[in-house]
């Protein structure tokens, strides 16, 4: 067997070089950060709440043709950009709103589901952002043009005998079909023991020995797929048949020096997995509340008692203050501060992932799209409420890094739709008889 | 799409402009009056989508529907609906799959993560059988050679082992893969898959002995690098008495906390080896006493503790994870 040598003995591998390069770029953005006058400082945590509007409403109206290869994605482009909106706290105007529902409704299959753009088939992933896209809009009239009917034919469609879920028709088998699926079935309340079976044991057979949930059985564990499968389970109310505490403890060290999250062990960091392995955090909360619905959000106490102080990180380039580094101690069950470093977390995607002019990226260098901007700025919420006692409490100035008019809505995440948006929805269809 | 130009034909004359299509009635996208997230379509992919969905509405399984999709392909390999179609037409034509495979792997030299593509090589080898099975360890070595990180490359040969057998160079291959860069942590898992299912392995009990050798050889070498501390974890998976007995394991935890460098992993691996049982000795006690960064503290008199402690203070973006674990060890540990 070959033996691995110490890397001291050798150049360094592509891995540690790529990592090296990534921290480098992240690392000086902080050197600056840590080095200019308080004011500019202040400045440089606001988030550009102006452009981001800006840039997404006018992705909304018109796209260049660069965005053909995102043809077979237009319901998530809807989603993307709504669902940024929203956590922003905006609303888009009437008209628009109209036209939103009217697109999405010409991308609904006769025979249930959305497909990725009109006369295209019905797909999940697209059926996921379209029914999102129209909760996230709210109002009977976007709710009421889903045809829950022909949908749930169409999830029962894509159902395999071994009880995971088909992308499409003859399509592909993987976690992210069985959330997406688990999902819009739960939220309009079509969801039924039928489409519930065997998709349990499916996702158990995809957790893998690091404790992170891979796509495939066998595949690495991976922060996108370890979001859909824990969130599928939970919805399920299976989550507990999962190993939580090897899972929490991979998603644990996802959070790099970098401050965001990486998606799998030894990869570059990425702020959309802000959302894909906060959110994690977020769904591990709900699961301790105690009064057993598995719908509700967290109970957790705010560690009122902690000393607000500067704490120095490992190095220079480390955080400016650290506010989150203290949590009452002997807390019970369902009364946990938040799990990963939130104030963290929150630096990279403000300072890292944001760009001034509207938008957000993977990294530095990258260039800003809109799946980076609804998946940081989800992230970024979930960071903010990650320490609230409740949903309905806003969270503490120091949860929120930079001025307090940072701060977004609250998602719910085993949806990632705002949480009141969630609650009409929920609302709307649990007054509707199932399929 | 520039970068495809060399799969397009020499001479592209538009398509309402051939003879060979003058009989077919393209149909527009309906987007409705108003659409939102529209995008701003150049000539030639409207008038190719126009001509697809005429014929993917009458379901012409044709030579020239076969063509069509590749076109529709080039300008937007993304697009599910033209790959799902293709599929019936091969089908239909009873068409040479082995050129379908050089076809999808000539459109994934630019495409390589993209769901569809690698969703129709599986449908096409599944068609193929045994036949395949070469072909295809050889095309997503030659992937995981530019990108050794790429998870459809790794899922897609992941089931060609399963489904198609090839399993004898595996375990070599993710020891070349190993040896070019210890911190690929998808060859760590390949080898994982490997020794836990390979048919001409033993098992991972049988293989635990050489791999933890391999394993903790590694670790020493790099003891920063998450992957074989991992890795190790799994060797022990579902037996955790020879996890905590297994002299190996806490010896490398010992000998890395000892070195006083990048202990992070031993320390967590110890202190799962505690929760799970395991009787520490003197040496371990003295090793993690000497990495207190502050004699102020008063030492845990539980070792357990005493290690979250530590952890505490030397992993910072973790502190809430370890005084959680240190508020939630068993009565035991």
């Amino acid at each position: 067997m070959d033996s691995v040598e110490s890397s001291d003995q050798r150049r360094a591998t592509v891995s540690q070089r790529e990592q090296w390069m990534v921290q480098d770029q992240v690392f000086q953005i902080y050197d600056i950060f840590a080095n200019i006058p308080h004011k500019t400082r202040t400045l440089m945590l606001e988030l550009q709440r102006d452009n981001h509007i800006e840039y997404l409403t006018r992705g909304l109206k018109q796209l260049s043709s660069s965005f053909v290869v995102l043809d077979a994605n237009r319901p998530w482009l809807c989603y993307w950009i709504l669902h940024s909106i929203a956590l922003l706290g905006e609303s888009i105007d009437y008209e628009l709103e109209n036209n939103v529902i009217d697109f999405l409704k010409h991308c609904q299959d006769p025979n249930g589901g959305y497909g990725g753009g009109p006369g295209q088939m019905p797909h999940l992933a697209t059926t996921y952002a379209a029914v999102n896209s129209l909760i996230t809009l709210g109002g009977r009239r976007a709710l009421s043009s889903i045809n829950r009917g022909k949908l749930y034919a169409f999830l029962r469609g894509m159902k395999d005998p071994s009880g995971a879920f088909r992308m499409h028709d003859a399509g592909e088998i993987d976690v992210r079909a069985c959330y997406t699926a688990i999902s819009v079935a739960s939220i309009l309340n079509i969801l039924d023991d039928e489409l519930i079976k065997g998709v349990g044991n499916y996702i158990l057979s995809c957790q893998t020995y690091e404790g992170g949930i891979a796509g495939e059985p066998g595949s690495e564990a991976h922060g996108g797929y370890t979001f859909c499968g824990l969130a599928a389970m939970i919805l399920i109310n299976e989550a507990n048949r999962l190993d939580l505490a090897g899972l929490l403890d991979w998603v644990v060290f996802r959070q790099g020096v970098e401050c965001g999250f990486q998606g799998r062990t030894n990869k570059l960091v990425d702020g959309c997995y802000s959302f894909w392995q906060g959110g994690v955090f977020a769904l591990l909360k709900g699961l301790h509340s105690v009064d057993g619905e598995h719908v509700a959000l967290s109970d957790a106490e705010e560690g009122d008692s902690a000393t607000d102080g500067t704490s120095e990180g490992e190095d220079g380039n480390s955080l400016e203050t650290d506010e989150t580094c203290h949590i009452k101690q002997g807390v019970g069950d369902g009364e946990m501060a938040p799990l990963f470093h939130s104030v963290a977390l929150q630096q990279y995607i403000i300072l890292c992932s944001q760009e001034q002019e509207g938008g957000f990226r993977d990294k530095p260098g990258k260039a800003r799209d809109y799946y980076h901007t609804c998946y940081c700025l989800s992230g970024l919420s979930v960071c903010q409420y990650s320490q609230s006692k409740d949903e309905h409490s806003p969270p503490l100035p120091r949860a929120v890094l930079g001025p307090y008019s940072n701060l977004l809505e609250p998602v719910h995440p085993l949806y990632n739709v705002v949480l009141k948006q969630y609650q009409e929805a929920h609302e709307f269809f649990s007054s509707q008889s199932t399929s | 799409m520039d970068s495809d130009d060399d799969l397009r034909p020499e001479e592209m004359l538009p398509l309402s402009q051939r003879p060979e299509w003058s009989d077919v009635v393209p149909i527009p996208q309906d987007d409705g009056p108003n659409p939102v997230v529209p995008i701003a379509y150049k000539p030639e992919f409207e008038e190719t989508m126009n001509y697809f969905r005429a014929i993917y509405l009458s379901d012409e399984r044709s030579p020239r529907a076969l063509q069509l999709t590749h076109l529709v392909i080039l300008l937007n390999p993304g697009n599910y609906t033209v790959w799902h179609f293709r599929r019936l037409v091969l089908e239909a034509l009873n068409a040479d799959l082995d050129e379908e495979l050089d076809y999808v792997a000539r459109i994934a030299k630019k495409n390589t993560k993209n769901y569809q593509i690698w969703h129709h090589r599986r449908w096409v080898a599944e068609k193929l059988g045994t036949n395949a099975m070469a072909k295809e360890l050889q095309f997503t070595r030659k992937i995981l050679s530019l990108d050794a990180k790429n998870y459809h490359a790794w899922s897609h040969r992941q089931w060609v082992l399963q489904a198609l057998g090839g399993w004898e160079d595996e375990l070599d291959y993710c020891g070349q893969l190993l040896q070019d860069d210890v911190f690929n942590n998808s060859a760590w898992n390949q080898r994982y898959f490997v020794i836990t299912r390979s048919p001409l392995l033993g098992g991972l009990k049988s293989m635990r002995e050489s791999e933890v050798k391999y394993t903790v050889e590694a670790i020493l070498a790099n003891p920063e690098n998450e992957s074989p501390w991992r890795y190790l974890r799994g060797l022990y998976k579902g037996d955790s008495q020879s996890w905590i007995n297994d002299l190996q394991v806490s010896s490398v935890c010992l000998k890395v906390l000892n070195s006083k460098t990048n202990y992070i992993f031993a320390l967590s691996v110890l202190l799962d080896l505690l929760c799970d049982g395991f009787q520490a000795n003197q040496e371990f006690i003295d090793a993690v006493t000497a990495l207190r960064t502050s004699n102020a503290d008063p030492l845990d008199t539980d070792l357990a503790k005493a290690v979250c402690s530590v952890l505490e203070h030397v992993d910072p973006i973790r502190v809430n994870y370890w005084t959680y674990r240190k508020s939630n060890l068993p009565v035991s540990a």
